[in-house]
């Protein structure tokens, strides 16, 4: 008698336990997102390093390009480390201004261009790749269009933004805006 | 008895029709006698799209034209909005409300920016849209623009009692303007307060109208009915990101086919911190927010 009771509780536990188990199942299935393709690929990984990225011109100031009007290639090039006094005094160095000046991105060899580390010369409409030593996490996110603004088609042609399109590099942080006006807060009820 | 041949019932019918229809100059035979949107027939829906854009037109001195595009196939849109970038500067409320023909005064912002306590984090109840300075972002805030979420589970669409709000094929909640009814149920049953109500006739300048419109999204609505995000239908179904994807200052917005892998939302969703808001509700937004 006892054993058959206990035969029966077991059973009841166990129907009980498969039961909450597919109920459970139900709900996992039930609140699966319908886009989430169950055998589809992977997202691929992003864009091939190599390939150039379609971005609008770098904005210089004024008169500024090409580098070479002022500065004469004939000329040797001071490389020591000073506060300049001819010429660009408006630059203030705001990014790790305690380890970079001027030539650790501008070239020494050619005025016009930038440099890689390892020596690469870069041209300014392709700085991304420069600020991509330093930045591999956001040049990531760019390559992959989360950081930064994307334009155009959301199923075609996108255009993208240089990151100096935003930040200016020579100091880089985001400049704080002024917000447009806030909504009308409802009337107070009499 | 009748002699002409016609009925006192017909007759009435008629008479009570011309007068409906000569009552409302704007509106006409084809806006009231007419099915539901989703069983309209191409012609039918030529008809009405050719009456609102000679109405429009001559409304607002301008050729409006009033789109009817179709829902892209293999199509799901998705949303995500990187909280760690915006600064609550409201550039895309603005660029929202001139894009989408949203009412000036009354006011009507689809879009509604919430500055966040970061002592207190995401709690809609330290938040407020009302915040007022020169520069944004503040100190020790964040904030967390909300409008429709386009949930896969709408609860506004079960509540409303006339059918003039469903989701299409590609995930857009949608209204038909001409069917809502203005019991505003629909507004008490969204959680994230993304529908708002025409309490008086919308107000929208001549000059500043959108005349590129579709009749679910941005076309000139009238008192009485609800409106909220389409995720800017006219634009998204063309190919086109939203507007306010390309307004936002610092990137912060982005928008894609859940269903491409390689799009940036799916990117986004497989690489990113992501949650959506009230999801114990089981809503199941498609709008995503996520910290990069």
């Amino acid at each position: 008698m006892t054993s058959s009771r206990k035969t029966s509780r077991s059973w009841s536990l166990q129907f009980a336990t498969l039961a909450t188990g597919i109920l459970l199942a139900a709900c996992a299935e039930q609140s699966r997102p319908s886009w989430l393709d169950p055998d589809g690929t992977p997202p691929p990984p992003v864009a091939d390093d190599t390939q150039k990225i379609e971005v609008p011109p770098p904005p210089f100031s004024d008169d500024i390009f090409p580098c070479t009007d002022c500065h004469d290639p004939d000329l040797p090039v001071n490389t020591k480390r000073r506060k300049l006094k001819l010429a660009h005094q408006d630059i203030v160095l705001h990014h790790d201004e305690q380890h970079r000046w001027c030539l650790d991105c501008h070239s020494v060899s050619n005025r016009d261009k930038l440099h890689l580390a390892n020596g690469t010369l870069v041209d300014f409409t392709e700085s991304y790749r420069l600020c991509g030593q330093c930045h591999g996490d956001k040049y990531r996110d760019w390559r992959a269009g989360v950081h930064g603004r994307r334009s155009g088609y959301w199923n075609g042609h996108k255009t993208y933004l240089l990151c100096v399109n935003c930040h200016n590099s020579h100091s880089p942080a985001f400049k704080p805006l002024e917000p447009k006006p806030m909504p009308k807060p409802p009337e107070p009820t009499k | 008895m009748t002699t002409t041949g016609v009925s006192r019932r017909d007759f009435l019918c008629v008479v009570a029709g011309c007068a409906a229809a000569s009552a409302c100059s704007n509106i006409t035979h084809t806006a009231w006698f007419r099915k539901r949107f989703a069983e309209l027939d191409a012609d039918a829906k030529a008809k009405i799209v050719a009456d609102l854009e000679r109405d429009y037109s001559r409304q607002y001195g301008k050729d409006v034209k009033v789109g009817t595009t179709e829902p892209m196939p293999g199509v799901e849109f998705g949303y995500a909005l990187d909280i760690s970038r915006c600064i609550g500067c409201r550039r895309c409320v603005y660029g929202c409300v001139e894009e989408n023909n949203q009412s000036r005064d009354p006011q009507i912002q689809w879009i509604r920016v919430l500055e966040m306590d970061k002592d207190y984090g995401i709690d809609f109840a330290h938040s407020t849209p009302y915040y007022d300075t020169d520069k944004v972002p503040r100190e020790g805030h964040f904030y967390l623009p909300v409008a429709c979420q386009h949930c896969e589970n709408p609860p506004c669409v079960k509540t409303c009692p006339v059918s003039a709000t469903w989701q299409e094929p590609d995930g857009i909640v949608v209204i038909d303007y001409d069917w809502c009814i203005g019991c505003r149920c629909c507004m008490s049953a969204c959680p994230y307060g993304a529908r708002h109500f025409n309490l008086a006739p919308p107000n929208v300048p001549a000059d500043e109208m959108n005349p590129k419109t579709h009749y679910l999204g941005n076309r000139p609505r009238m008192k009485g009915v609800v409106e909220k995000c389409t995720f800017c239908i006219q634009r998204v179904r063309e190919g086109r990101y939203p507007k306010c994807v390309e307004v936002c200052p610092v990137g912060a917005r982005k928008f894609g086919n859940l269903r491409d892998p390689k799009s940036e939302v799916r990117y986004i969703l497989e690489h990113e911190r992501v949650f959506v808001l009230k999801a114990e509700l089981n809503t199941r937004p498609r709008f995503f927010y996520f910290y990069s």
